[in-house]
């Protein structure tokens, strides 16, 4: 690694409302980040996992004798090696750390191997002899639940009711409509990897690539048999997360080869494994009818949804209260029936990914819109305008939102932008790209428009807190700053936010950032775009408690400050089970998208023009960071909308690979024009309002209401694919 | 697994004959894939790079089976703009940094980029080996899927090709606007002085090949001599013909049917632009 004197010195400073470089950009950007697959110990070995080849069968027999035979072989373990409980889970505990009698998805890990090669743990699993019973999988969200239970309670994951004000209600103006969203995964970057080392008192430290330290730890200490305290955790070099990295993937895996060994033990996934070893977004099939009046006031809005959990529970239930509770989008509707279920099926697990819950409905609810305003003949934005939620108004889960709503201003400021420029002569933009396949021929272009809603933080009664040190001390003659926590870093630029913090609440310069580990309490989850509302909570409220014994000096001599607290944000109620009814959640987030799109409508290929958007994010702390959280958040709603699926068959993976799973590249995102509106939030941090998955929702609607704009089809389901443009 | 590193032709060929079971490497950039996903272990891999004549291209043309991608955009262009086309829709800029068309000959994927414009512009694959050295025409290259007419001791040396006589296109269809592998492709060459058209398509049938049909009827319907604005209903037919030219199949990139039906809408396309390449060239001259 080389960095250049100037690097080294260039002034990372600033307070909070300024954007300092971060530290690890230029490393990022050059190939020289250290990821958490850069791991490398003296004397460690490497591990590997045999996964199941079928969605759905009984395990008859596991033999190891010729994988043990394999030279370079340490340890091949099973289910019968796991000290603690084999079985783990984020809101349930229900999936084994290695299989025991079944497997209930394509993928499922059923045995480890601990060599002093890859390859030679490569060549010993492939030794381990699984005589399997294949079984018929169950893969139909819509009918899982009374099909053949594959969990000891049935495949009904959670049921959440809504219901609000008259159920029965009629109006002038119905629409309806079945959504269907495919299974989109996170496609981060950097694969699953770990190192595992032993010390010599039966304890482990494990080095990692997560989103949430202690939960991780809490379930790794808990299959291991071992006391949470003998489970030490420290961030590695996350590339990407997206809540991929939610769930456990060979956390277990390696401290269990590396305890039963004596040896460190270092697991990285390739790209293919990588696609079993993570869960994906919740496909779903969602029903929905709204009804409104001439005007275009909402009446009611009806809807029954299905998201598909696949083999194990994973965050679904929290997803499913997502997808309810914001399933009428950020309007105002008196009248709200919803059903949504979660369920367990035989195809791949699914979980937390940006948006959680929310993106699902959005595609529908604001689908639902377009078609009222077509029914209606208002346009798109005029329908939602008469619509939009204020502060003030009625969720249907009877709670007030009691901060910025800006949904009209943010349509009107995605719809005031200028357009842009005819269909270009330039085939890198123009559908199909640098593949030559238009100079302008079948070319028809689209306009529009969606916004989205999102609630921030955790939600229904948790316990949402982070903790934070802040430690201040001379250091060649000037008061510096140390700030610790165990909220990860995943790339979205906490490091920066919280030196940002420090310098403003302490007015110190120097401030370093320890590395993130289990050795502090706990940090909460890099999730639901709360990191800089919580982690920045406690931060803040930690300088708060040094700044009382700085009193204002600037010398401290050999005294040393140190304050840890914890931060919590308001407390939020569970839902009522049969009405759905409760302050549920923290805070609201929005954002609205126009798309401009090009179609070539002979050859169903598109190409996206523009995608501007406008999000509230009641205080940009880092304005570059907000705006790089926008346009991420946007492409990855733009995969969505024409090519993000995981492609499943009988519950086999069909496309595990980067050939065949296709996320956007730089031709095929276009540079956005971004208005970004700070509306404090009294109840936030500095004001904030999480930024991160909003954009997600809204920016795929846009892009297919435009691809609709320009060919007349109804396209009910994402991603949009060649064949549903051109009827092949 | 051995690494075999000639610094020769000569030495690769003797490798080659006393090794038939090496895969030889040069960019790397299938092979590497293969072995980092376990698809493949050869017993030995033969670095074909250190080996200047692979690199070198000469005019005539003969372009060494090592010549990168990125070469053949930036030196070539103007004289096998076909395969300049072909070679721009590959992969990203790394790749085509590393990527060979003696690789895309030696992997003989369906989906490899560069076959249809080998097809259709008549290039002969040059093979070697010690018993000597052999033509091949890239019509008698490709066997199977992922097969081609090497024998185990023969290695690809160069692409024999004329520099163009006429227009050349080529055209690919994916789900996203670049870095993307060929749900389908198809590509044309005119040559006005022979009366004659190549035409072939890629990634829609168990190997690339020619559409034969297509190139007869469009031979006889456009008169070089003279050329006169096309006429829809020759685009039209041409179109069907190098559609009924494809047998795909259904699978994770598409559909056969939108194959088929992406052929026909690249056929009229290409031939389109062709065609008026010629027609502004014959303004020009005139």
């Amino acid at each position: 690694m080389t960095l250049t004197p100037a690097e080294l010195t260039s002034a990372v400073s600033g307070g909070i409302g300024t954007s300092p470089q971060r530290p690890d950009g230029n490393l990022k950007v050059r190939g020289e980040f250290a990821y958490a697959s850069d791991l490398w110990h003296e004397d460690m070995i490497w591990g590997a996992t045999l996964r199941s080849p079928h969605p759905y069968a009984k395990i008859v027999s596991i033999d190891l004798t010729e994988a043990l035979k394999v030279p370079g072989v340490y340890a091949v373990l099973t289910h019968s090696d796991v000290p603690g409980r084999n079985l783990y889970g984020l809101e349930h505990k229900d999936q084994p750390v290695l299989a025991v009698d079944v497997v209930r998805y394509q993928g499922e890990p059923i045995a480890l191997v601990g060599a002093d090669h890859p390859e030679t743990a490569l060549r010993a699993m492939k030794k381990i002899a699984v005589v399997y019973d294949v079984l018929e999988p169950v893969v139909d969200m819509e009918t899982a639940v009374d099909d053949t239970p594959l969990h000891p309670g049935g495949n009904l994951v959670r049921h959440v009711p809504i219901r609000r004000g008259s159920q029965d209600v009629e109006a002038e103006v119905v629409v309806t409509g079945r959504y269907e969203v495919g299974m989109q995964d996170q496609a981060f970057l950097g694969p699953e990897s770990g190192l595992a080392v032993p010390a010599t008192d039966g304890s482990v430290d494990l080095y990692i690539a997560t989103q949430w330290l202690h939960v991780d730890r809490d379930q790794i200490a808990a299959a291991l048999g071992l006391p949470q305290d003998q489970v030490r955790l420290t961030l590695s070099g996350v590339g990407g997360a997206f809540g991929g990295r939610e769930d456990l993937s060979m956390q277990v895996h390696a401290c269990l080869l590396a305890l039963y060994t004596g040896k460190p033990v270092k697991m990285v996934y390739n790209r293919e494994e990588s696609f079993y070893g993570h869960v994906h977004r919740h496909p779903a099939v969602l029903y929905y009818e709204h009804g409104a009046d001439h005007t275009g006031k909402l009446v009611y809005v009806r809807t029954r949804m299905y998201l598909d959990g696949g083999a194990y529970a994973s965050s679904t239930p929290a997803v499913v209260a997502n997808a309810a509770t914001l399933g009428v989008g950020p309007y105002e509707v008196d009248n709200v029936t919803i059903d949504a279920y979660g369920v367990y099926t035989n195809n791949p697990p699914c979980g937390a990914m940006r948006g959680f819950g929310a993106v699902q409905a959005g595609f529908a609810y604001e689908t639902q819109m377009d078609k009222l305003a077509e029914a209606l003949g208002m346009s798109p934005v005029d329908v939602r305008v008469r619509n939009a939620m204020t502060e003030g108004s009625v969720m249907p889960t009877g709670q007030v939102v009691d901060s910025a709503a800006p949904v009209a201003q943010l349509l009107k400021l995605v719809q005031d932008k200028p357009l842009p420029a005819g269909t270009s002569s330039d085939i890198r933009e123009l559908p199909g790209g640098v593949s030559n396949t238009t100079h302008g021929e079948g070319v028809v272009r689209g306009v529009g428009y969606a916004v989205g809603i999102k609630n921030i933080c955790f939600s229904e009664g948790y316990d949402d807190y982070s903790t934070a040190r802040v430690r201040v001390s001379m250091v060649q003659g000037e008061l510096a700053a140390a700030v610790h926590t165990a909220a990860c870093e995943v790339g979205q630029g906490l490091v920066t936010i919280m030196q940002q913090i420090v310098r403003t609440e302490l007015g110190i310069e120097r401030v370093t950032v320890l590395p993130m580990d289990t050795t502090i309490g706990n940090g909460g989850s890099t999730s639901a775009s709360r990191q800089t509302y919580v982690t920045g909570g406690a931060v803040k409220a930690a300088c708060a408690l040094v700044r009382d014994k700085l009193a204002g000096r600037t010398d401290i001599g050999s005294e040393v400050i140190d304050e840890t607290t914890e931060w919590r944000h308001r407390a939020t109620e569970s839902l009522d089970p049969v009405t759905g009814q409760g302050n549920a959640h923290v805070q609201y987030g929005f954002a609205a998208h126009r798309a401009v799109v090009d179609v070539d409508v002979d050859l169903g290929l598109v190409r996206v023009v523009s995608l501007d958007c406008a999000q509230d994010v009641g205080k940009a702390l880092n304005p570059q960071a907000v705006v790089g959280q926008i346009q991420g958040g946007s492409a990855q709603g733009l995969g969505l909308a024409v090519m993000e699926e995981i492609q499943t068959s009988g519950g086999k993976v069909r496309n595990p690979s980067f050939t065949d799973y296709l996320i956007p590249t730089v031709l095929d995102m276009p540079p956005m024009s971004i208005d970004v509106l700070e509306l404090a939030d009294p109840h936030a941090p500095y004001g904030i309002r999480g930024v991160g998955e909003p954009p997600t929702i809204s920016s795929t609607p846009a892009i297919v209401a435009a691809i609709r704009a320009a060919t007349g089809l109804a396209l009910t389901r994402v991603p949009v694919r060649p064949e549903h443009l051109t009827g092949t | 697994m051995d690494f075999l590193r000639p610094e020769t032709l000569a030495e690769a060929l003797e490798l080659k004959a006393s090794r038939p079971d090496a895969v030889p490497i040069a960019g790397g950039t299938d092979v590497m894939v293969e072995l980092n996903y376990d698809h493949r272990r050869p017993a030995a891999l033969l670095d074909l790079t250190r080996i200047a004549e692979l690199r070198e291209w000469t005019p005539g043309l003969r372009v060494g089976a090592g010549v990168p991608y990125v070469r053949i955009i930036d030196e070539l262009g103007a004289e096998l703009p076909g395969l300049a086309m072909a070679s721009r829709t590959v992969g990203s800029p790394q790749i085509r940094n590393r990527g060979t068309v003696g690789g895309n000959l030696g992997a003989a994927s369906p989906a490899g980029d560069t076959h249809p414009v080998l097809l259709a512009s008549g290039a002969v694959i040059e093979v070697a080996s010690v018993r000597g050295t052999r033509m091949i025409p890239a019509a008698d290259f490709y066997l199977g899927v992922k097969r081609n007419a090497l024998e185990p001791d023969e290695l690809i040396v160069a692409v024999h090709l004329a520099p163009a006589k006429g227009p050349q296109q080529f055209s690919k269809v994916g789900t996203r606007n670049a870095m993307v592998i060929a749900v389908c492709s198809f590509a044309i060459s005119l040559f006005p002085e022979e009366n004659r058209v190549g035409a072939a398509v890629g990634s829609a049938a168990p190997t690339p090949r020619r559409a034969h049909q297509a190139e007869e009827f469009l031979a006889s319907a456009l008169d070089f001599s003279a050329p006169k604005p096309l006429l829809d209903s020759v685009k039209r037919e041409f179109g069907e013909l190098v559609s009924q030219a494809a047998s795909p199949i259904d699978d994770v990139r598409g559909s056969a049917a939108y194959r088929k039906h992406a052929l026909a809408v690249m056929a009229r396309r290409t031939l389109g632009w062709a065609w008026q390449e010629l027609l502004d060239g014959e303004q020009q001259c005139a």
